[in-house]
């Protein structure tokens, strides 16, 4: 265990001594919320809500689902196709850990950084500038830090899946790219799940990827209110687990096909 | 010539790696389209719950859209350079390639080409055609040329504007990770700027200028005389934007020292 601990521990130095660079990420951030918050300013028009949300619950669901996604993104998909390619995992599967295990606290390691010197200096700074409305009660808050835990896990099991995907097909670099769209797009990111046409909504429902941004995101803005909070926690939750499976399946399909490319 | 000579012996290695990876070159074309997919349903469910986006219809968008799809796929073929700072400088790749007597941006290019992205300016023609034969548009002849021209110009901003964050990391080897989100801007310079607040505008007009490489050149086409001027801007605007990015490029590459071993 403590292993893994000091793997989050490595990679959070290790992006702390590249940390001045972020402050002008927060920067080009605030104009991106801001471009967003005029564009749906003007898609609302007169309107007082649109599904459910008013324009402000939307600007904030916005804010907060950039500012989510930069806890749960990680790049380790990449990182583990170019491990392949490069003949590197051989060497890591050989060392006493778990090489899926050890992707996934660095991925942590990036993310808790993100998490304390990105998404919490960037939020105030967007809440000064825009209309954003902050949740009063504590359980909102406890809930929603829940369900960012598990985006993370949801988000980073599927990132595993593609990165093992490479021991299959030697150069993925398209799959990476169409996954990541598909998780833009049916996360709830770019949309709310609930702007989409019903027949759309119900194909979503059984997919995994509203588990990533649209759930906690919702509970920020208190876009979901009483037993439909613990609902959708819990869908999360039953996501982690199922996409354990098809990895160990593909995991250890891998280990015994593994073809080292160079190295 | 002897650059153009280079060009296509580029090209050629290209395709060999392209086929060699066969499975992955569908995927990767399959997931551009997705890609210019993903925007278009942006589009088409927003006006699923509004009909007018401050006086512009849906298929003025669409068409918008379009024209933005032609310059970004020249601009995503051949200015991969998003990852330059990790790719080249931090791996010190960037000391091969300037022991070479090629100019070090040609060959990054070069190197960084991905041809199959050229299909996005299919898409986009086709989405044009598509909103503009419902809007009924009309073209005259010189009007071929025009587009030629804007769509060069929008590709140059769009190049100028990357090259210029690349150059960034000759002086400070740090990571920004600014770029996944500099994509992201890139799309509100599709919707008409007037919605946005004036700084925003103004950034997206004279500093990061998205707007020229979509509402701006496609505003010509849809015949809203109010923004010409603009319209007409854009080669000179990319023009501007690439020579001032070579620039930085040519004086970061001095001062650059390498990264260790």
């Amino acid at each position: 265990m403590s292993q893994y601990i000091e793997m989050i521990r490595v990679r959070f130095l290790m992006m702390l001594a590249y940390r001045t660079n972020y402050y002008s990420g927060i920067l080009i951030y605030s104009i991106n919320i801001g471009a967003y918050y005029f564009l749906w300013t003007a898609i609302y028009g007169g309107q007082e809500e649109i599904q459910g949300l008013s324009v402000l619950q939307m600007t904030t669901y916005v804010a907060v689902a950039w500012m989510a996604r930069a806890f749960y993104f990680n790049n380790i998909d990449r990182e583990i196709a170019n491990e392949i390619k490069d003949g590197k995992v051989a060497i890591e599967m050989i060392r006493p850990y778990n090489y899926l295990g050890m992707k996934t606290m660095q991925g942590l390691g990036e993310g808790i950084f993100r998490l304390l010197f990105f998404s919490v200096p960037g939020m105030v700074i967007v809440a000064l500038i825009f209309p954003i409305t902050f949740s009063a009660s504590l359980t909102t808050w406890v809930l929603f830090f829940i369900s960012l835990v598990f985006s993370f896990i949801v988000n980073t099991q599927i990132n595993l899946l593609t990165g093992i995907m490479t021991f299959f097909l030697f150069n993925n670099s398209g799959l990476i790219r169409a996954k990541r769209v598909v998780i833009d797009l049916f996360s709830g990111l770019l949309l709310p799940i609930s702007f989409y046409p019903l027949w759309a909504q119900s194909v979503m429902m059984y997919l995994p990827f509203q588990a990533i941004s649209y759930i906690p995101s919702m509970i920020f803005t208190e876009g979901f209110v009483g037993s439909e909070i613990y609902t959708a926690v819990l869908l999360q939750a039953v996501w982690a687990l199922i996409l354990l499976i098809p990895i160990q399946l593909l995991w250890s399909l891998a280990k015994k096909q593994l073809i080292v490319q160079g190295g | 010539m002897f650059y153009i000579s280079i060009f296509f012996q580029y090209a050629s290695q290209y395709l060999k790696t392209r086929l060699t990876y066969r499975v992955d070159t569908i995927v990767e074309i399959f997931s551009d389209l997705l890609f210019q997919a993903v925007n278009l349903i942006f589009i088409l469910v927003v006006f699923g719950h509004t009909t007018f986006l401050s006086g512009w219809n849906r298929e003025e968008i669409i068409f918008i859209y379009g024209f933005f799809l032609v310059p970004y796929a020249l601009f995503t073929s051949f200015f991969n350079i998003w990852d330059f700072n990790e790719r080249y400088i931090v791996k010190g790749e960037m000391d091969r390639v300037l022991t070479r007597p090629i100019h070090s941006l040609f060959q990054i290019i070069m190197e960084r080409m991905e041809l199959e992205s050229l299909f996005g300016v299919i898409t986009g023609v086709a989405i044009m055609f598509y909103a503009g034969s419902i809007l009924g548009l009309t073209f005259a002849w010189y009007d071929l040329f025009i587009f030629i021209a804007m769509v060069i110009g929008g590709a140059f901003i769009y190049a100028g504007i990357f090259i210029s964050l690349a150059s960034i990391g000759f002086w400070s080897d740090s990571r920004t990770d600014i770029m996944p989100m500099m994509y992201n801007i890139g799309n509100y310079g599709r919707y008409p700027v007037d919605i946005y607040h004036n700084v925003i505008r103004f950034v997206l007009t004279w500093i990061l200028p998205f707007a020229f490489v979509g509402v701006y050149p496609a505003a010509y086409f849809l015949q809203r005389e109010e923004w010409y001027w603009y319209a007409f801007l854009t080669p000179v605007m990319g023009l501007i934007f690439l020579s001032l990015s070579v620039f930085l490029w040519n004086a970061g590459v001095k001062k650059y020292r390498g990264a260790g071993n």
